[in-house]
């Protein structure tokens, strides 16, 4: 699956470093997934048959088959819980983020 | 084919059309403008010129100056050169997009026409409409007349486009008294405009081979420091106003004084502070007073952003009083330029005498005999006479 390279986005280091106005490359992502996700989502692999409905419905196309098993790359999931919605073997759980409190 | 191959001239045009054959010599590649009140005769002339085929530039006419603003802002973005004109409450309506322009550093020209602002509106000389956009980030320059309005528009586009300025730049012409009033104006050829503005090559725009996002938003940790690099372009723009000045003086023979320019200053006890067109009536005056032995002088803002602070510093000592003539009020305070000159000159060593001049609001006429009044009043308060410093001249009552 192809995705948006990570590229590190040089930060100035002084006022004559900033780009004229507010403007900067195009197609780069600065830092992966923005740090927004609140709930993550979990694949357990031995309830999983591999009918790739959550590899074809994410919208971020974050799910990768290619090891035989399914893998989610946290770089850029977003936490949107479709994954874990459509799946018929209720094989994914949505996690929260973060410390647990009681 | 388009012809533009201009031979210079002189034409009996009014400051509108000055405008207009300014801008076609600056070849924009767009023009966009909404045509309809309060437009100016501007857009009615370049419309003209594209019909006949004398002025080659993609002419848009969109539904509204909010609208005609952010097409000239997309125009500059891919590195096109544009163009666009407005007034009052036209100039209000943009309010939002002119924040955009200069902020996201596109080098747009544009002349507005100074007129009343609503309400009750007219379509007569005011200058609240302009002064009231003072924080936007533009470069304004007011005119006296025809001439300078096609200079200015000429100059605009160097300054503007300017390595270390980029900033968008307004030129303001008085409604009515400039813009519909008939002078002869020398039209410089083509050939000699294109060597002292070549075309367009921005080094803020976006192509296939250099793909870029624009406008985006900045968080607290960047913003501050994209304001203080308007600021410095804003600061650089002093300079570079008064070599460009000079540089068109020594091709075109019109040297029009960089930030501001003086009249009979140099032993001058009192001085008036003008803005446009008004300019013109008061040398008039002061020649007249001065026939009479009164130590009288003019000085011409030009420029009201970038504001000449080291200009009004070096005044303070030079004369022993300063009127200032606002055309334009604001409510509960006093005229902006009025603000500004006391501001500039205020220091440690005292306050300067000051009269703030309310008048021709609203397009009323300002007339000698006002003017003459003025420098009285000026001439009192440098004997030590008491003067309330604010006035209005020229009310019915």
């Amino acid at each position: 699956m192809s995705k948006p390279q990570i590229v590190k986005y040089k930060m100035p280091e002084s006022q004559k470093d900033m780009p004229l106005g507010p403007s900067s490359e195009a197609g780069v992502i600065i830092e992966p997934n923005a740090g927004w996700r609140v709930m993550k989502p979990i694949i357990d692999n031995s309830k999983c048959v591999m009918c790739l409905k959550c590899w074809i419905l994410c919208p971020d196309g974050v799910i990768d088959r290619e090891k035989g098993t399914l893998e989610i790359d946290y770089n850029f999931c977003k936490g949107c819980g479709i994954c874990s919605y459509e799946c018929p073997q209720k094989a994914i759980t949505m996690v929260k983020e973060g410390k647990q409190y009681d | 084919m388009t012809n533009q191959n201009i031979v210079s001239s002189r034409e009996f045009l009014n400051g509108d059309e000055a405008v207009a054959y300014g801008a076609r010599l600056c070849r924009p590649n767009v023009v966009s403008v909404y045509p309809i009140t309060p437009q100016t005769i501007v857009v009615e002339k370049i419309s003209e010129f594209v019909a006949n085929n004398s002025m080659d530039c993609e002419y848009v006419h969109v539904e509204s100056e909010h609208s005609a603003m952010a097409a000239a802002m997309g125009a500059s973005m891919v590195g096109a050169r544009a163009f666009t004109a407005t007034s009052s409450q036209g100039l209000a309506y943009m309010h939002e997009m002119l924040h955009y322009v200069s902020g996201s550093r596109f080098p747009i020209v544009m002349m507005n026409a100074n007129r009343t602002l609503a309400a009750p509106w007219n379509i007569f000389g005011d200058q609240r409409d302009s002064m009231a956009q003072r924080d936007t980030g533009w470069i304004q320059v007011y005119v006296e007349n025809g001439q300078e309005s096609l200079d200015m528009i000429i100059q605009a586009y160097r300054l503007a486009e300017h390595e270390g300025i980029y900033l968008p730049v307004m030129v303001n012409l008085d409604g009515f008294v400039n813009t519909h009033t008939y002078e002869l104006v020398s039209i410089p050829s083509q050939k000699e405009v294109d060597e002292f503005l070549p075309a367009f090559a921005s080094k803020n725009a976006v192509d296939f081979n250099n793909p870029r996002s624009y406008c985006m938003s900045a968080s607290t940790e960047w913003n501050m420091e994209f304001r203080y690099q308007q600021h410095e372009a804003m600061m650089n723009a002093k300079k570079v106003i008064e070599s460009v000045d000079k540089e068109f003086g020594d091709k075109f023979g019109r040297y029009h004084g960089g930030m501001v320019k003086e009249y009979k200053c140099d032993d001058a006890e009192v001085v008036l502070v003008t803005t446009g067109s008004v300019s013109g009536t008061s040398r008039l005056v002061v020649d007249s007073m001065r026939e009479k032995g009164l130590k009288v002088g003019l000085v011409k803002l030009r420029f009201f952003r970038p504001f000449p602070v080291e200009y009004f510093k070096g005044l303070k000592s030079r004369v022993k009083a300063v009127g200032v003539i606002d055309r334009n009020l604001s409510f509960g305070y006093e005229g902006a330029v009025g603000s500004e000159v006391k501001s500039a000159m205020y220091d440690s060593c005292g306050s300067p005498k000051v009269i703030d001049f309310i008048a021709g609001i609203a397009g009323r006429d300002i007339k000698k005999k006002d003017i003459e009044l003025m420098y009285n009043k000026l001439l009192n308060l440098s004997k030590g006479q008491k003067e309330e410093e604010l006035q209005f001249i020229g009310m019915r009552w």
